[in-house]
């Protein structure tokens, strides 16, 4: 399986994404921003940081980037997208997931090992784990409290579109629902806040987060 | 007032400019030589002093003179670090303060050719029930926060103290780990006749003029809100693109040399570049890409704008160059030459606007001798803050809780310590951050330290106590150390009492770096911390970076219920300049002698009994004492102790409050199974077994005299700063 990792100025957690996809076997080609063709890539990750400096609304300059017109298209024809932190706001922006991720009810950034619990979304992604299953990962944002409006949410929760929520008073900014992360109808587009990209080695706090890099190419075999 | 006079230029300073140049300076001339000649960057109060530190190892790479220091780790690696003050600019503006500290720390390291992959953070404050400190905190914090944040550098470690001394005057240090690869990393010399001079990054705007003569190298006043201006903004996103393209520029071997702006602006990079390279350098300031259209050349000349850079090229390499900088959206232009006239001109469209010696200009400033003089009495105030009477439980509970010392996690989780993936000791979890490094197959680990209510005491042997601190901090880890950069925090050097500090301070870190067999790389020094109210603690900050062969092995585990507890070290411990000294308001000068040998030996035997895995839980025994250290071990384990300190008081000749509550160099506390502890004695350190970790009380018996709490009630005493800070 080839991932490949978008890199807009700005970007700073897409080495890691990279690593992260390495060590669950997979190989990675880092797309430029400004890049189109995705022809051979079997999946994308929307990585975290500051794209284009985030100062405008986080996301909102990068959806108009020339790589997501193309990871559009991409998950429209059901390829499998990954958004982590400000890669889940971009996706947001695009409309390729549903809500929108508001400053922590704190207005502080937050950064610590916490609990995620999985949902019962249909994803491949969550095809290593289970319902209730918990993961430790990093919080790690200053624009993470998820917000929909009342119907979408109720939405969300009906089609089972919650992919993770934050493990009982864990919620570190305010999400509605303690929702840490949702997929697409389809199940093939994810974002989450947390960032299972800096949880693939003991070394450095828990491997947990290997088991989301690791679901397409399961799912694929 | 003379102009010179208002740029913080000295008669007779103006006077041997005349000299030197056999003219008047013009506009453009004065401006610069105000800057080069600022304490700031000619270092004419401490340059003689600095002098009797060591500089060589057989690891450094790179020492003093160049952006950052650099030590060696082996496998064709390389640790770039250094430590840099923003202390007037965040007293001024904390958030904008900060922030530019840390991305002008990072970009002394991008400058070398390293990629930062850590920052650690060293803050003083006033006390905390101040509303201009709580301001000050609160935008310090999230200023740091913004731009290492942003940048996608993790901060991973440092000390924050609150002490009255820092109230108007507060300290904010960054220090800036990055690797390279050794063979890769760049000077900042100019070299070679005709090679042309690229500026790329931000625009060049008004902000931060006069921030290095003006705001840094002057005291405190009462018109300080006027100095906002002279504080820089900035742009975290434009550094984040500059560091990439920094990267890809010595990937490709685009660069002859590399430098960043700091303070003084182009002035002192272009003219320290043309310094170094020995040749001499144009500069048309009507090539400088600026953010706005009108601005004088001496205002490019000196604007201390953020984000930016300035490189030597190769002429068949510049169209290369522009290249890269375009595809990263960074502005850039080529805006001069280096030529072999030894002058630095200052052209304007072609137009000579200035034209001064290199030499002149960078070494001409009068190194001056201070005039130190110890003072009688304790110089600065005392404050009560406990109450009279207190037996030893109250005592170790308000130590736990006592500003210093209560847990900083509020502010550390601020700050992004996880980007990178190689952080595997977070800020607050163990003595020293510990970074992994698979590129060369090892780690690194990091301190930094310095009590500056100590070196307020004796400033000689304070600063050697912080020096061995870093070093005992490291070995907790089971780190040895390679090299140390510092930033000396003082008041004004033309005081007798701070000469005095000042230079007791730096033989102080002589001595620990002579003994220890550790380079000093690198280092900031930070004149002029004072207000009409008087100077700042005297502040050595040190910041030290050691190996270790094996992350796996590199202890920060909590105690376990049924682990042997003991004591190690030469330490003799004392009231003198402790925290339960400040709380009684009874601080007063000298502390007990310090004696480097004996505790050079502990910090070995520590090291070594890490690194071989038979000690998982070990800290230096610091602020606040055996009581607090063994409180704070239990309640970050969740498993209280039953110990005495009898031993202590016997073998180390002390008394009981001593023994509980006293500070001083060379103590550990360890704990693990009873063999592996008794095993490390008879190696020529001194052991004491006190008791074992159980239950979920802390008793700890000194004599007559007890500690007796819950591990519940240290947990909210040690947790309580947060509130109190109203976050």
């Amino acid at each position: 399986m080839i991932w490949g990792v978008l890199q807009f100025p700005g970007s700073c957690d897409e080495r890691d994404a990279q690593n992260a996809c390495e060590l669950a076997g997979a190989e990675t080609r880092l797309v430029w921003h400004e890049e189109t063709d995705l022809s051979g890539i079997d999946g994308i990750v929307v990585p975290g940081g500051f794209s284009y400096g985030d100062y405008l609304r986080v996301g909102a300059i990068a959806r108009f980037a020339p790589a997501m017109n193309a990871v559009a298209d991409f998950a429209a024809a059901g390829g499998p997208v990954l958004g982590i932190c400000n890669g889940f706001q971009v996706l947001c922006e695009s409309g390729l997931l549903p809500g929108a991720l508001l400053t922590n009810e704190s207005t502080r950034f937050i950064c610590r090992q916490g609990d995620l619990v999985v949902g019962d979304a249909d994803s491949p992604f969550l095809s290593g784990m289970s319902p209730g299953e918990t993961l430790s990962i990093p919080f790690k944002h200053q624009t993470g409290r998820y917000f929909a409006p009342p119907e979408m949410l109720e939405q969300i929760e009906a089609n089972d579109q919650v992919a993770f929520r934050y493990a009982e008073g864990q919620n570190p900014n305010g999400s509605l629902n303690d929702i840490a992360g949702v997929v697409n109808e389809a199940g093939n587009v994810i974002g989450l806040m947390p960032h299972p990209e800096h949880a693939v080695d003991a070394l450095t706090g828990s491997t947990d987060g290997l088991k989301l890099f690791r679901g397409p190419a399961r799912v694929e075999a | 007032m003379a102009k010179h006079r208002e740029l913080g230029l000295t008669d007779a300073e103006f006077d041997l400019i005349l000299e030197k140049m056999g003219r008047e300076p013009n506009g453009v001339e004065l401006a610069m030589f105000s800057l080069l000649w600022s304490e700031h960057c000619a270092y004419k109060h401490s340059k003689k002093l600095l002098g009797k530190l060591p500089t060589d190892g057989p690891r450094v790479v790179m020492g003093p003179g160049e952006n950052a220091g650099a030590v060696d780790i082996g496998s064709g690696w390389s640790i770039a670090f250094k430590v840099e003050s923003h202390n007037h600019p965040s007293a001024v503006e904390p958030f904008q303060g900060a922030a530019t500290g840390v991305g002008g720390i990072l970009r002394d390291v991008i400058a070398l050719g390293a990629r930062p992959i850590a920052i650690l953070d060293s803050l003083r404050f006033g006390e905390l029930d101040s509303e201009r400190t709580r301001y000050l905190v609160d935008g310090v914090v999230r200023g740091i926060g913004h731009y290492g944040n942003s940048m996608g550098i993790p901060t991973v470690g440092g000390e924050i103290y609150f002490e009255a001394p820092y109230e108007q005057n507060c300290l904010v240090n960054a220090m800036c780990v990055g690797i390279a690869r050794t063979d890769e990393m760049v000077r900042a010399a100019a070299e070679g006749t005709g090679n042309q001079v690229v500026l790329f990054g931000s625009k060049t705007g008004r902000d931060g003029i006069g921030g290095a003569s003006v705001l840094a190298s002057a005291e405190f006043g009462e018109d300080d809100e006027g100095k906002r201006p002279t504080v820089q903004i900035g742009d975290p996103f434009e550094e984040s693109k500059v560091l990439e393209c920094c990267q890809e520029l010595l990937a490709a071997d685009l660069l002859v040399s590399l430098q960043d702006l700091g303070a003084a602006g182009l002035t002192s990079s272009a003219g320290e570049m043309a310094s170094a390279g020995g040749t001499g350098i144009d500069i048309d300031v009507g090539k400088v890409p600026l953010r706005e259209a009108d601005m004088e050349p001496f205002e490019i000349m000196v604007s201390e704008s953020q984000e930016r850079m300035l490189a030597v090229v190769e002429p068949g390499k510049v169209e290369e160059v522009l290249a890269l900088c375009t595809k990263w959206q960074t502005d850039s232009a080529v805006i001069g030459e280096v030529t072999d006239t030894g002058s630095f001109r200052i052209l304007k469209n072609g137009e000579t606007v200035g034209d001064i010696a290199v030499e002149d200009l960078v070494d001409g400033c009068p190194l001056y001798d201070l005039e130190p003089d110890e003072p009688a009495e304790w110089i600065y105030p005392n404050y009560v803050t406990l109450r009279e009477g207190a037996d030893a439980s109250e005592i170790t509970l308000s130590l736990l809780g006592s500003s210093s010392i209560a847990s900083k996690r509020w502010a550390y989780d601020q700050y992004d310590s996880v980007v990178g993936s190689r952080t595997v000791h977070r800020a607050g979890a163990a003595d020293a951050a510990v970074l992994n490094i698979p590129e060369s197959d090892r780690a690194i680990a990091i301190a930094i330290d310095g009590n500056g209510r100590r070196v307020a005491c004796s400033p000689r042997l304070g600063t050697i106590e912080a020096t061995l601190e870093c070093a005992a901090n490291l070995a907790c880890v089971g780190a040895e150390p390679l090299g140390v950069t510092n930033c000396l925090n003082f008041g004004n050097p033309e005081k007798p009492t701070v000469a005095w500090q000042l230079s007791q301070s730096i033989d102080g870190l002589a001595d620990a770096c002579r003994a220890l067999e550790l380079p000093v790389v690198g280092g900031n020094v930070s004149l002029y911390n004072e207000t009409p109210t008087g100077p700042i603690y005297p502040t050595p900050v040190i910041g030290m970076v050691g190996e270790l062969p094996d992350p796996e092995t590199c202890a920060g585990e909590p105690w376990r219920d049924g682990d042997w507890i003991a004591l190690a070290g030469p330490f003799n411990p004392s009231l003198a300049g402790s925290e339960l000294e400040k709380a009684r308001g009874q601080l007063g000068k000298g502390l007990p002698e310090v004696e480097i040998e004996p505790a050079r030996a502990a910090i070995e035997l520590i090291r070594e009994s890490v690194r071989a895995g038979t000690i998982r839980t070990v800290t230096d025994v610091s602020d606040g004492g055996v009581a607090t250290v063994l409180s704070e071990l239990a309640l970050g384990s969740g498993v209280g102790c039953k110990v005495t300190l009898d031993p202590v008081i016997v073998q180390r000749d002390c008394s009981e409050e001593d023994a509980l509550f006293g500070e001083g160099s060379g103590g550990f506390i360890l704990a693990g199974d009873r063999q592996s502890i008794e095993l490390l004695g008879g190696q020529g350190v001194q052991i004491e077994m006190l008791g074992r970790a159980q239950g979920n009380e802390i008793r700890i018996q000194a004599g007559d005299t007890a500690v007796d709490i819950l591990v519940a009630e240290a947990k909210a005493s040690f947790e309580s700063l947060a509130h109190r800070i109203e976050l």
